[in-house]
């Protein structure tokens, strides 16, 4: 793998291929007397990009909620590179967190504050740059994700397509080393999709972004995914190639692939 | 929901957890309050945004208060011959409970409302978990601020509406009985002692601290949609309104008991 650049120009050398980024031991958790996660493991190796897929409430953003800690689990443990996340609290949860660009499924994009605003928003707190500095480097990143001229236009005048591109330019705007989405494609017409999608895996071919991304699409899937993890019933009922998934005998599989060919 | 006793799910019951929860909520404000860096620049907007989205409505209230106080209390105080005494009771009236309870009660159908409504829609675009994930501590920046903001720009409102009051009720006077303004306010401050004033102004601290406290711990609690999110706005106001009074009958009986009756 050859050494990769950001969008600052800060040079990033290949990661070890063993190294696990994210890794989750034996994760439960329940919602009263619904157990939503029942014991989920699994390894999200450097540079890759792996691919959640699922049934509706399956439980996938309860999962990738838990690895940011924005749900506490209940049991099992959440490492990334290397520490242990879910007991972290405070300025060590903070440093954690920073290192990971989170895309909301709606986008979450701070709707009093125009595009340039949400993404100043976070540089101006957790960089030195100044004024100028800052305002190039969202420049840089809106017209890598093509809508710098929306960029001081309010989220509400954006369509679906614009509005998830720059909720992942907000994501991006720390230059995080890992990547988590939550169904970037959903509700994007077939282009917005593809556009999308492709984004996804030129941010971890030029990048060395490591990304987790949970879709319903198989279009998406097939694009970004080098490895899928099969969410059912609480547990990760298979894993492997999107091909090796289509492929299986399982019935759940079947069902899912099947009805969502459609 | 099955396996549910009658006694668990009884609205009871779900009421004493809810003030549980709020407890802590406002255990959580105590905490994170000292928590640096304090978010200035966000609560002096707060504060301006507080102060001249409800100006005009307490003054229109003020107004309207002082009018009706001098005209009603005018034919009364006449039969006993003591009209002189109008400018002082009015004075005392305004001062002491008319002007900080209904400025507050006022306040918290107009800021109760919009910060219920504001954040819980924050949190149902999962806007607040975006401020987490990004390490810009939404408790902070979001509950903080307003409280403070309410905390401080409640008195600032109330002394307003009582001198508007006063002048409402001055102006009602000129034109009854054609009083010279010297009179009027000489002898309206006759009888007010300081230590009223400062303790029935400063109350209404404690109603701001009521209102902004009570509308972010439902805002932020708010699951579901918009639903919901109306919801949390409209029980803001009625428990706020419920709080107020509550909170008006310990504190009057509290400062009778430390500086004496009228
Ligand atoms: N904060 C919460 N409180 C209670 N229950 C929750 C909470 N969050 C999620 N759940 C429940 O957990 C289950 C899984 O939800 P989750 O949002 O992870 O589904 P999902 O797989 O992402 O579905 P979708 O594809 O529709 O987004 C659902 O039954 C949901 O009702
Ligand atoms: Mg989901």
């Amino acid at each position: 793998m050859v050494e990769s650049q950001t969008f600052s120009g800060q040079h990033r050398p290949p990661h070890s291929p063993s190294e696990s980024v994210i890794r989750l031991i034996d994760v439960t958790k329940s919602f009263g007397e619904v157990d939503v996660l029942k014991g989920i493991s699994f390894d999200v190796s450097t540079d890759s990009s792996a691919v959640i897929m699922g049934g509706s409430g399956s439980g996938k953003s309860v999962l990738i909620r838990s690895i940011v800690k924005l749900v506490t689990i209940d049991s099992g443990e959440v490492w990334i590179r290397g520490e242990r996340v879910d007991v972290l609290d405070g300025h060590d949860l903070d440093r954690v967190r920073l290192g990971i660009g989170f895309l909301f499924q709606g986008g979450a994009l701070f709707d009093s504050m125009t595009i340039a605003e949400n993404m100043d928003f976070i540089l101006h707190r957790h960089s030195d740059l100044d004024f100028a500095d800052r305002r190039l480097r969202v420049e840089e990143i809106l017209s890598w994700v093509d809508i710098v001229d929306k960029i001081d236009q309010y989220p509400s005048e954006l369509s679906g397509g614009q509005k998830k591109r720059a909720a992942l330019a907000r994501a991006l705007v720390l230059e995080p080393e890992i990547m988590i989405y939550d169904e970037p494609t959903t509700g994007l017409d077939p282009v917005s999709v593809r556009t999308v999608s492709e984004l996804i895996v030129r941010l971890r071919d030029e990048q060395n972004i490591t990304s987790l991304t949970i879709t319903h699409d198989l279009e998406c899937a097939r694009i970004i995914a080098d490895k899928v993890h099969f969410l059912y019933d609480g547990r990760i009922l298979e894993s492997g190639t999107l091909h090796e998934l289509q492929r299986s005998g399982l019935p759940e599989l079947r069902n899912f692939f099947g009805t969502s060919r459609f | 929901m099955p396996g549910k006793s009658f006694i668990e799910s009884s609205i009871l019951v779900e009421g004493l957890g809810r003030i549980g929860d709020l407890a802590l909520f406002v255990v959580e404000f105590f905490k994170k309050f000292w928590r640096r860096p304090f978010e200035w620049r966000e609560t002096f907007i707060q504060m301006d945004e507080a102060g001249s989205k409800s100006f005009i409505l307490v003054s229109v209230t003020g107004l309207a208060i002082g009018i009706v106080l001098s005209m009603q209390s005018r034919g009364t105080l006449a039969r006993f011959g003591a009209e002189a005494v109008l400018p002082s009771m009015l004075a005392l009236s305004v001062f002491k409970e008319i002007g900080p309870v209904i400025t507050s009660l006022v306040l918290a159908g107009r800021l109760g409302a919009g910060i219920g409504a504001e954040i819980g829609s924050m949190r149902v675009t999962e806007q607040i978990d975006a401020l987490e994930v990004a390490a810009l501590r939404p408790f902070n920046y979001l509950v903080v601020t307003r409280v403070i903001a309410c905390v401080v720009v409640f008195p600032i409102l109330t002394i307003w509406t009582d001198m508007i009051a006063l002048t409402g009720g001055y102006l009602e006077s000129v034109l009854a009985s054609d009083m010279d303004y010297r009179i009027f306010f000489n002898s309206a401050f006759s009888d007010l002692r300081f230590s009223d004033l400062i303790v029935d102004t400063l109350k209404t601290s404690v109603f701001g601290f009521i209102v902004a406290i009570v509308s972010c711990f439902l805002g932020y609690n708010v699951r579901g949609g918009t639903r919901e999110v109306g919801q949390a706005a409209m029980a803001a106001v009625v428990l706020s309104a419920l709080l107020i009074f509550l909170a008006d009958v310990v504190i009057v009986r509290i400062s009778i008991t430390m500086f004496g009756g009228v």
